[in-house]
Order: C-alpha cells, then structure tokens, then sequence
C-alpha cells in the first residue's frame, strides 16, 4: 500500500471515530476508556512481527517484551470491561 | 520486503479486525449492547493476533505463547481483583504499558527495518518510516513517562497537588520544539542504516521527559482530562506504528482510540469551563487557593444530624442525590445505594445525578453507582435532571463541592466561572456531606451553599453518616 491510500483510511477512520464516540452516552464513558485503552494494544501486531528478529536479537527480545506489555492490556483491559459492563443493570425490581 | 508480498486475504483480516473494533464502540451508545460490543472488541484482537502468526514469520510459537500467558495472566488477575474506585488508577497504568510497547516495537523497527519491510533500496530505512518511527516513538514514550506520573497521583504514591517548576512553560516548550525539529532532521539525514542514526535515541529521551515535565503541574481533580488526553496519545502512537507496518487494524484502532480521547478532553473541558490549553497549563488549585486565603470570614451555618436528614427524606416526594469524588474515597456507593433503597420503601422517589467531571475519570460515578447495584436508569446526566431541582424537596451532596457551588454562576471573579453546575440551591432543603467545615473543593473556592437558610451541614466522613442516616430510617 503507498502512502496516501495509508492516510486515506486514517483520516476516514478519525471521522468514524469521531460520530461513534460522540453516540457514547456518558454513563459508559470509564468502559469506553478500558475498551479503547485494550483495543489500541492491536500494537501486539508490531510486537509480534519485531519478535521474528531476522536480523537482530535485541529485537527479537524487545518484541516478546512488547508481547509481553501488550497482552496485559489486552487480557486485562477486555476483562475489566466485561467486569463493568455486567455491573450496569436496568430497573427490574419493584 | 517481506511483510508486503503476502495475500490480500490478509488485508482483509486486518480490515474485519478494524470493523469489529468499531462495533465495539458503538455497542457502547447504550448498556444493553455494550457487552456484544465488548465480545467485538475481543473478536477483532483475536483476528488480528492470529493473522499476524500465521502470515508473518515470527518468533518460535511457544516462545509467543509464554510471552502471551505471562502479559495475560498478569493482566487478568489486575482487572479481577481491582476495586471499582481504584479504575482511574488502572486505565492510567495500562495507557503506561501501551505507550512502552510503542516505544519498544518502534525501537524493533529502527534497529531491525527489514522484518517490517521498511528498508529502501539504498540499504536505508525509507524517509517516510523514518518519520512515522520518529514520531510513534515519542508519542509512546510521552504516553508512558506520563501515564506513569498520573498513576503516581491517582494512586497516592505521589501529592495530587501541582508541581511547579520555575519556567516550566519555556522548557515544556522548548522540549517540544527540539523534538519535532529532531525529527525532520531523523526523516531527511542521511546516515539511516538499522540503527545507526543517534538522532533516534535522543528523540526517545526528550519524549520520555517531556511526558514527565508535562504532568506534574497538573493538579488532582484535572485528571479527568490528563486520563482522556493520554487515552488519545496511546491511540496516536498504535496509529503511528500502523503507518509504519502498513496495518489497517492499527490504523483504525490508533484513530478511533485517538478520536475518543480527544473527544473525552474536550467534555471534560468544556464541563469546567476551561480550555484544554489552560488544563495542560496546570497550576490550577495552587494559584487559586493561595489567592483566595485572606477573606475569610465567620460566616454561620446550620449543622444536621443524622436524624434530621433521616426524617426529613422520609417526609419528602422526591430526592435527588449528588457523588462526587468524596464518595468514591469513603466508598459510600453500597450504604448510599442502601439508604435510597429504604427511601424508596417510604415511597420517596430518588434519583442520582453526575456532573461530566464528578471523580477522577470520565464516568467514574456511573460505575460506582452500577457497581452498588443502582440501576442505571435512576442515574441522569446534568442537563437531564438541572431543572428538576425547583421541584426537588431534597438535594443530598455526598462528596461533591464545586460542582454544586452557586458563584459559577453568580461571581465573575471566581476561578469556577462558567463551569456548568447544579441547581442546588433551588431544592427546598439541602443536606450536604462533608468531612469538616474546613476542606475547600479542589478549586479552593467558598461555597455559598453551606450557609443558606435551607443548608444543613453533615459533617462526617460519607459512609460513616450513610450508615447512621440507614439506622436512623429504619427505627
């Protein structure tokens, strides 16, 4: 993929972002922060291709590292919003 | 070269992957579809995760999967066992690990091009990944110096008050400045080899202590916002490093992670009134409280029981209950939860209402209250329940103070102007929680409300009072 299709997709993204969060209503703005906080750890992608380490083994290990750190997230922050999300109940009783 | 030549099969599984991230955040527009959204959000990580280990060439299988269980064990065990009033601490820590992960996987790729297939044909790493790595290296490493500060503070490891360095604005600047002209000259210097440019790694310095010097200014109760703001940073420095591998999964998550962040700053911003640049200035509460010292005068007050505040919610048709931050330090929600629940029984009606940066994180009430079991439709927003209060026989504060604090709206001079606030002055009688008369809110402004006519002071620690006031109701 060249440059500009790259960005294309970025700033369409930003948009999408943009009305999707928007439609977030406030009550789940602390899930919305866990959630977003375990997807942005999709950076495990790069950690995972900087552990092949065909050249470098420094590399190598800097990338289980960020396997490492980025599989905290991803594990803790999707399980602690799943924690949150359960706790929001509706008026059911009388 | 390497990662470039692969099927396009695989650009696709990256795009679903972006697709579900995004579902995830749209089931969050309302509870009853967030948890599918949730479910997404885990389908798309998992379709990421398993593309990349069966197209790219990686590491040995078991030694990611060692890797995995380690991060992922460590991870799961914190997000069970953490307190719901301790969240703001743990979303700081994992933008930290996010931010760290950046840092090391941009090093990766500068001391290792080839495997990301980001070298030229000159034998040097192309201009354009050169300032992609540039830059998702600092926003990583200002993510995590950062995040690391704003732990300390939220946790208490470190004071939530603002530490002010003499000139901090022209070395903040400065710092800032010499980074990104770092980075042009990273992008167009010659000598790019893997590893090579030292460029590199005094970029990576200067961002690890600008995140640092731009947090401790920054007081308590403006971390709503430095969560948010950093919340966007870790969004920027995935979205970065997406650039740099050619990833659509990275891509979309870094800007809608990006996006939601900002969007969070500006709410937060906006619910005090204050512009982002005046926030990220910091200083706020040190000035304010030094300044307004010497007016102090007796002024008299009424202090209730909790007797009084038991008979008169009972007698009353409707209350409306304000949380703060106070609330969430007693962990008051269960016995506040408790007491309207008894209300309730006495056919009082109750309702709860949050101001945008009540806590130390956005929706750092509405949790608390859900984790208490209040349903979240007894929960309303400012604008939603603000012209309630006139027909209100009650307003019950536990924990808040600027946010209900008249002289936003009346004084000019305040340091809250402007800042959106509840009508409690308008409720017939008002029963206010507070520790002692001496603690001013995070502004260090008076507030009217304690000395009106229909103000009565509870002064004890929250849970302390709920639990009396529940005794008190069930005589």
């Amino acid at each position: 993929m060249d440059f500009v299709s790259i960005l294309s997709i970025f700033v369409l993204a930003c948009f999408v972002g943009y009305y999707v969060v928007w439609s977030v209503t406030p009550a789940l703005h602390t899930p919305l922060m866990a959630v977003t906080n375990a997807i942005s750890s999709v950076i495990v992608v790069g950690a995972l291709v900087a552990s092949a380490a065909s050249g470098s083994p420094v590399g190598k290990w800097l990338g289980l590292g960020a396997v490492v750190l980025a599989s905290v997230n991803i594990f803790g922050g999707f399980a602690v919003t799943e924690r949150m999300l359960a706790m929001y109940k509706k008026k059911d009783r009388k | 070269m390497e990662a470039h030549s692969v099927s396009p099969w695989v650009a696709v599984a990256y795009l679903i992957a972006g697709v579900c991230f995004i579902l995830a955040l749209r089931g969050l527009s309302s509870p009853a579809t967030s948890r599918r959204g949730n479910r997404y959000g885990m389908l798309g990580m998992g379709i990421a995760v398993v593309t990349t280990l069966v197209t790219h060439e990686i590491a040995s299988l078991p030694e990611i999967l060692v890797a995995i269980a380690i991060g992922g064990g460590v991870g799961f065990v914190m997000a069970r066992r953490i307190q719901m009033t301790a969240m703001p601490q743990l979303v700081a820590a994992f933008h930290s690990l996010v931010g760290l992960a950046a840092v090391l996987v941009a090093v990766a790729a500068f001391l290792n091009p080839e495997a990301f297939g980001i070298l030229g044909a000159d034998g040097n790493i192309m201009p354009v990944s050169r300032l992609e790595m540039a830059l998702g290296v600092a926003i990583g490493a200002i993510t995590f110096s950062g995040s690391v500060i704003a732990f300390a503070k939220l946790n208490g490891n470190m004071s939530g008050s603002p530490i002010l360095l003499p000139a901090r604005h022209v070395i903040n600047l400065g710092t800032l400045g010499a980074i990104l002209v770092l980075t042009a000259l990273f992008a167009h210097s010659g000598a790019a080899g893997p590893g090579e440019n030292p460029l590199f790694w005094i970029i990576v310095g200067l961002a690890f202590a600008i995140g640092f010097l731009l947090i401790i200014p920054i007081g308590g109760a403006d971390m709503p916002v430095v969560v948010s703001m950093l919340n966007s940073y870790s969004g920027w420095a995935a979205a970065a490093m997406g650039f740099t591998l050619h990833n659509t999964a990275m891509i979309v998550t870094g800007a809608l992670v990006g996006s939601s962040g900002a969007i969070l700053s500006y709410i937060m911003c906006k619910a005090m009134n204050r512009s982002f640049l005046s926030v990220i200035a910091g200083g706020f509460g040190a000035e304010a409280g030094a300044g307004g010292g010497e007016t102090q005068e007796q002024r008299p007050w009424k202090r209730g029981s909790a007797e009084d505040a038991a008979f008169l919610m009972k007698e009353a048709e409707n209350v409306i209950i304000i949380p703060g931050y106070g609330m969430a330090v007693a962990q008051a929600q269960h016995v506040l939860r408790e007491m309207a629940d008894q209300l309730k029984k006495h056919g009082v009606g109750v309702k709860y209402a949050i101001h945008p940066v009540a806590g130390r994180m956005p929706g750092h009430m509405n949790v608390l209250l859900a984790e208490a079991n209040v349903p979240y439709d007894e929960v309303f927003e400012l604008e939603d329940i603000n012209g309630e209060f006139a027909q209100c026989d009650v307003a019950f504060i536990i924990g808040a103070n600027d946010v209900v604090n008249p002289a936003a709206k009346t004084d000019k001079t305040s340091p809250i102007y402007g800042m959106p606030v509840f009508d409690v002055d308008k409720a017939k009688t008002i029963f206010f929680i507070k520790r002692s008369m001496g603690g001013q809110g995070y502004a260090g402004v008076d507030n009217d409300v304690f000395y009106m006519d229909q103000t009565m002071m509870l002064l004890a620690d929250a849970k302390k009072m709920v639990e009396d006031i529940n005794k008190a109701l069930a005589e």
